[in-house]
């Protein structure tokens, strides 16, 4: 086996922080949560619960066409129920600046910038907002208002052959490619031509997005649910052209986002109704508004072609993946960037491509392209492991690349086939006879998977500022998001450890954009970036106090900004990875399919702090479980619209559909972070799909392609086992 | 969600005239559905009447060795009652299969036999149904059907009946009493919830203005020995794609009795009559089991998207029929 | 007579009397956070179909979005607010604390307050639909990690802190049999 690995694997590079991490020890020990008391007391307060004097309530009005126009908004009778202070759309909204390319490098989506012109892109389209004095009356005064529209025939068929598919460039280029692919598939012992879906999914995570705006002294003070609050007031300030200083966006307690919480209909709504009133305006999004509001992941359809030697070796690989955006903004769901970094073979080739339909915008969820891209290209490995009549390990073992497969890059580290030793090891894979369907439990088949997982280390610019006060503590501000990922937890470590103090007298405010710019809670990024603008305070206060007697009673502050330092860093493939396996059930006489177990060992960087990590990583398998065999968003060909656009009709994996899931890691310090961290809020989710999969082909003898493995596909499937 | 006026009945003849003076008026009782489809926009009473706290709360032995069940009674005290487990197990696990720990403390005996389908469109009032809006038509058919109806449908509506509860009570020929402004009748299991024909916005047989006061289960032996099994797209928390509900009383190898009945196939739980004939009196092995099976679904209609629950109910109806024998013969 | 809309209505929360006027309209959750300022309780979906807004009413737990405020009345509610004993956490919520049973937290109050009552609905003897037989005859099933499960299925955690809340439940459980088995000793 060869592993290409650059620097050291044993310690983080930057000398001073070498030696900070080693005295107190915080950084790798268990800690709960800081804000955990709070959070189990009821007493942590999320967006829509802050009180303010004089609030008023928005509820928002959708369109139930799928493509039209506006006709009428008729907001005579509405304006006259009990309660009701305004009703904004199209023809009274202010006018938004909307030419920009924001923090993320993508200009607004529409669907946020509410209220701007009278076309209706898609079903669930935002139309009004009706506010009131009390929530129920601006429910019902919404649910009463009356829209009329000039209806046009709609197009929401998503299909793997569509003659408008296009190549769409994302977070990457949209299409890569070498070598001769039709030449080395013919040269090849063993073919795998295979095509994957995956349906739409949502990220329902828990609490609804959530804004209360108002203005404070001249300033727009928005209270908020999201992942990055200098991100949202960036995007706020530029859409209602007001200087950057003007706006303040605080978030403290997030319940969830997975990518759906940046800037949404709801609080450019509500600044637009604390600017018509000169009131504070809440508007909550309810969960059924959810469904076509605040983004989804696409549903993709892949088509895999691998090639193999005898012995499995890769010589061409293909992955082709479709998804659809909305008219009105594009988007890509990049499923075919995971080969960029996974496999190499003399003819490589990915390409993301897209379809435009009249459908609500999709955007950024948990693990976007890996999560879907791993499904498929982990599923089809295995299909040519049972080709070839290699161990489903051993195989992606001999495919293991020495640099990156598409950029020629060296790895930063690629502890891949150590997390499938220590895997196979924990979970007792050795001795596993390959054949399916040899398992039986009464109406029970039992059938084991594996399948690898990858997932970028980036880091973003971010600035931070750390106080030594008086008292002897510390306090650390940083605009920060924790979304349940426990990064308030994770940075009062670092700063315990760059400032040699215990954890408890840290100090940790996150959540206000006064804070300063920072890179947000998004593509596993969040606490590397904001940890290494923390240490970089936290050790240049350390020297300066060093020389101090003592600390004057407004403290001493040190701010720093990381946009240099990751500006110098070297081009690597910087990747965390991951091994997963599952054991299955699946009921032949029903078709249900239920996870017996789950083990995943990943090697995802300097561990900050195992306690949360354990449930980031845990976390992303159960997400994984949800997509194999529950999720899926569906839509109705006539209205355009969601058929069970709830909870109740979205099915996300419930207590009972989660067994012993098992999460580890291997040694794996980023040599290039001063903390050594990579980031594991994706991994944990990418190739557990996969896994489940090729689990239930080893219990059935049949590959399911499409998800969610449901049982009437399992039933309908039959097979030779079944 | 419109404003209405709120009323607490004390007793049953109150509760009765307080909706009667209001056409636009419901009985509120755990409120787990009707709040629900009040919020999305499918019911809009004028006034609610709040029967929870009527005095029919109790579980009661008849003299005949049956139950009677009061319409107050909660999914949660139905299902750990000592006699309801010891002499109808079936449908214990019936109810406890169905929704969650919260929603079966809240909801009621009555109110799970008048709660509503969870298709997809009668719950969206931005699309037509024809059982929300009459006439409105049914998309279902030619759109999202993998969920509906295989059994008794017409073109005019193909949704299913969500309960869980309601096939075990099938299975077990309940009776089901109720109130009006004329006083105290009574409707067997059989004949509460109508056939769809072309009027599937009329789901039961209750008159005008009736109040469920209970329910009354006949003594069933064979009951003693029964089962319910769900089959739903995730572990809990979810509705049926199918259930069987099922007693088997078996001497020396011969079916002497078989009470089947089946969820989530149809407009209302759906007693297997075709399935029991082919049972009773035949050997309890796996060939009669399935013959019973196909028998009943020789009457399916499935639509293209549905097909699946053929085969689903038939390995079903196979499995539990098969549990309870081995039961049996142990 | 136009009839009423709203009425005046007394809420015992938390073992404290609440006298308020509210809209026929509001549910218990709203009246909750939005006028007794208890925000502890989440909205996740107000169609109960999540489980974030369980509290306790006489014991046994409730979604309180679909519960109305005014037939609420005279209930004794329990809150995630009225768990504590002053600093001391309620077993659960401390189990909950220590072993990570969460993430985000949005759905942790609920699950906190339902695993209060899984654990007493256990003590009672009920049975759940994943309990082999559930005659009475059968005795009482162990509270398994399975057991514990299905009885948490009402309360969906999107981070996926199942795992960890199952944990929880079972420490919690175990304290409070001991408790009991040392009240009785």
């Amino acid at each position: 086996m060869t592993v290409t690995t650059t620097g050291t694997e044993t310690g983080p590079a930057h000398a001073t922080t070498a030696v900070t991490t080693t005295v107190t020890g915080a950084v790798g020990t268990a800690h709960t949560r800081v804000e955990g008391r709070d959070k189990v007391t009821g007493a942590a307060r999320y967006a829509g619960e802050i009180p303010f004097a004089d609030l008023a309530h928005g509820w928002l009005v959708l369109s139930t066409v799928a493509r039209g126009r506006i006709g009428t908004v008729e907001t005579g009778p509405v304006l006259a129920m009990p309660g009701v202070l305004t009703v904004l759309h199209h023809g009274n909204a202010p006018r938004l600046h909307l030419d920009y390319i924001g923090m993320l490098g993508t200009p607004p989506d529409p669907t946020a910038a509410v209220f701007q012109n009278d076309r209706v892109p898609h079903a669930g389209w935002p139309v009004a907002l009706v506010v009131a004095e009390t929530s129920e009356q601006a429910r019902e005064a919404a649910e009463a208002l009356v829209v009329t529209y000039e209806q046009e025939p709609h197009d929401i068929e998503f299909r793997g052959d569509r003659p408008d598919a296009f190549t769409l460039d994302g977070h990457m280029p949209a299409v890569t490619e070498k070598g001769d692919l039709d030449a080395e598939l013919a040269a090849s012992a063993h073919v795998v031509d295979v095509e994957y879906t995956t349906p739409e999914e949502h990220h329902a995570m828990m609490e609804p997005h959530a804004a209360t705006a108002r203005w404070d002294d001249g300033r727009l003070d928005v209270v908020d649910s999201n992942q990055g609050t200098t991100w949202v007031a960036d995007e706020l300030s530029r859409m209602f052209s007001l200087d950057a200083s003007a706006v303040r966006v605080r978030s403290e307690h997030v319940g969830g986002g997975f990518g759906s919480k940046g800037v949404r209909a709801h609080q450019v709504s509500a600044v637009m109704a604390a600017t018509a009133l000169r009131r504070p305006v809440r508007v909550v999004l309810t969960r059924r508004q959810m469904f076509s509001l605040t983004g989804y992941r696409s549903p993709t359809a892949q088509r895999i072609r691998l090639g193999a030697d005898a012995d499995g070796r890769l010589r061409a690989l293909e992955h082709r993946s479709l998804s659809q955006t909305s008219t009105v903004w594009d988007f890509v769901e990049p499923s075919a960037g995971v080969a960029r970094v996974m496999y190499d073979a003399p003819a490589h080739r990915t390409a993301n491509e897209a379809v435009r339909l009249d459908v609500p915008s999709p955007t950024w969820m948990r693990a976007p392209g890996e999560a879907p891209g791993a499904f498929a290209l982990e599923a089809a490995l295995d299909e040519l492991a049972e080709r070839c009549g290699v161990d489903p390990i051993e195989l992606r073992l001999r495919n293991e690349p020495e640099r990156g497969p598409v950029s020629g890059m060296p790895f930063s580290g690629h502890r891949l086939a150590a997390c499938f030793r220590e895997g196979a090891r924990r979970f007792g894979w050795a001795g596993r006879d390959p054949r399916p369907g040899l398992r039986r439990e009464g109406d029970l088949l039992i059938g084991t998977g594996t399948a690898a997982a990858s997932f970028p280390a980036g880091a973003g610019p971010s600035t931070a500022a750390v106080t030594a006060e008086a008292d002897g503590t510390f306090t650390v501000r940083i605009a920060a998001a924790d979304i349940g990922t426990g990064a308030r937890t994770a940075l009062t470590l670092v700063a315990a450890d760059a400032l040699r103090v215990a954890p408890a007298r840290i100090r940790m405010r996150i959540g206000d954009s006064d804070f300063g710019p920072a890179m947000i809670a998004g593509g596993s990024t969040g606490t590397r970036s904001w940890a290494w603008a923390i240490t970089v305070a936290a050790d240049e206060l350390r020297e300066r106090l060093a020389g101090e007697a003592g600390i004057p009673a407004e403290g001493v502050t040190v701010r720093s900004d990381t946009t240099a330092a990751l500006g110098a860093l070297a081009q690597k493939e910087r990747h965390s990875f991951g091994a997963q396996f599952a054991e299955v059930a699946v009921d032949v006489a029903t078709g249900e399919v239920r996870v017996r177990r789950m083990l995943g060992v990943f090697a995802a960087g300097r561990i900050v702090n195992p306690l949360t990590a354990r449930g980031q990583l845990v976390g992303g398998m159960v997400w994984g479980i949800s997509m194999a065999l529950h999720e899926e968003g569906i839509r109705d060909r006539v209205s355009g619209g969601h058929y069970g656009g709830d909870l109740a009709g979205y099915h996300i994996a419930t207590n009972a559909d989660v067994p012993v899931v098992e999460a580890d890691w291997v040694d794996d310090p980023d040599p290039d972070d001063p903390v050594g961290i990579k980031g594991i809020g994706e991994v944990g989710i990418v190739g557990a799909a996969a896994a489940i999969a090729n689990a239930v082909w080893h219990a059935t003898g049949v590959r399911h392609r499409n998800l969610p493995i449901r049982p009437d596909r399992v039933l309908t499937a039959g097979g030779p086992h079944v | 969600m419109r404003e209405f006026d709120y009323r607490r009945a004390d007793d049953v003849p109150g509760a009765v005239a307080l909706l009667d003076a209001d056409p636009d008026a419901r009985y509120l009782g755990g409120g787990t559905n009707l709040v629900d489809l009040m919020r999305t926009g499918v019911e809009r009473p004028a006034r609610l009447v709040d029967v929870r706290r009527l005095p029919l709360d109790r579980i009661e032995p008849t003299d005949d060795g049956g139950l009677r069940i009061g319409a107050t009674v909660t999914n949660s005290d139905l299902a750990a009652h000592p006699e309801v487990r010891r002499r109808y197990p079936a449908l214990t696990e019936a109810v406890l299969a169905g929704a969650s720990g919260q929603l079966r403390n809240m909801a009621t005996v009555g109110g799970n036999l008048l709660q509503r389908t969870r298709c997809g469109y009668f719950a969206d009032v931005t699309k037509p149904c024809n059982k929300r809006l009459p006439g409105s038509g049914c998309p279902a058919v030619e759109g999202e059907h993998h969920n509906h109806a295989v059994l008794g449908a017409t073109e005019h509506c193909v949704a299913v009946h969500p309960s869980d509860m309601g096939v075990a009570l099938a299975a077990f020929d309940a009776v089901v009493s109720y109130r009006t402004a004329d006083g105290p009748g009574e409707s067997a299991f059989a004949d509460f919830y109508l056939p769809v024909g072309d009027t599937p916005h009329r789901e039961t047989a209750l008159p005008q203005g009736a109040l469920v006061t209970g329910i009354t289960l006949p003594p069933v032996p064979s009951a003693a020995r029964s089962r319910y099994r769900k089959v739903r797209e995730r572990a809990s928390y979810a509705f049926a794609i199918g259930s069987v509900a099922a007693a088997l009383d078996v001497s020396n190898g011969v079916v002497r009795e078989a009470r089947l009945a089946l969820g989530a196939v149809a407009s209302r739980p759906w007693r297997a009559h075709a399935a029991e004939r082919v049972l009773n009196g035949a050997p309890a092995s796996a060939d009669y089991f399935a013959a019973a099976a196909d028998a009943e679904l020789a009457a399916a209609r499935p639509l293209p998207g549905n097909a699946y629950k053929v085969t689903l109910m038939r390995n079903l109806m196979v499995a539990v029929l098969s549990e309870l024998a081995e039961e049996a013969a142990r | 007579m136009v009839p009423p809309t709203s009425s005046s209505v007394t809420l015992n929360i938390n073992g404290e009397k609440h006298t308020l006027s509210v809209d026929h309209r509001t549910s218990l959750l709203d009246a909750l956070r939005e006028r007794l300022d208890l925000t502890g309780t989440k909205k996740g979906c107000d169609q109960g179909q999540c489980g974030a807004c369980t509290v306790l009413v006489d014991g046994r737990r409730t979604v309180s979005c679909l519960q109305l405020a005014v037939a609420a009345e005279d209930r004794e509610i329990t809150t995630v607010e009225g768990l504590a004993e002053g600093e001391r956490l309620h077993p659960v919520q401390q189990a909950f604390l220590d072993l990570d049973g969460f993430q985000c937290g949005y759905c942790t109050p609920g699950q906190i307050c339902s695993a209060v009552a899984v654990i007493e609905e256990h003590a009672a003897g009920w049975p759940s639909a994943v309990t082999d037989d559930v005659r009475p005859e059968a005795g009482p099933p162990p509270l398994t990690p399975q057991e514990i499960r299905e009885r948490m299925s009402g309360n969906l955690c999107r981070c996926g802190a199942y795992v960890s809340i199952v944990e929880a439940v079972t420490r919690a459980a175990a304290e409070r049999t001991e408790a009991t088995e040392e009240a009785a000793a």
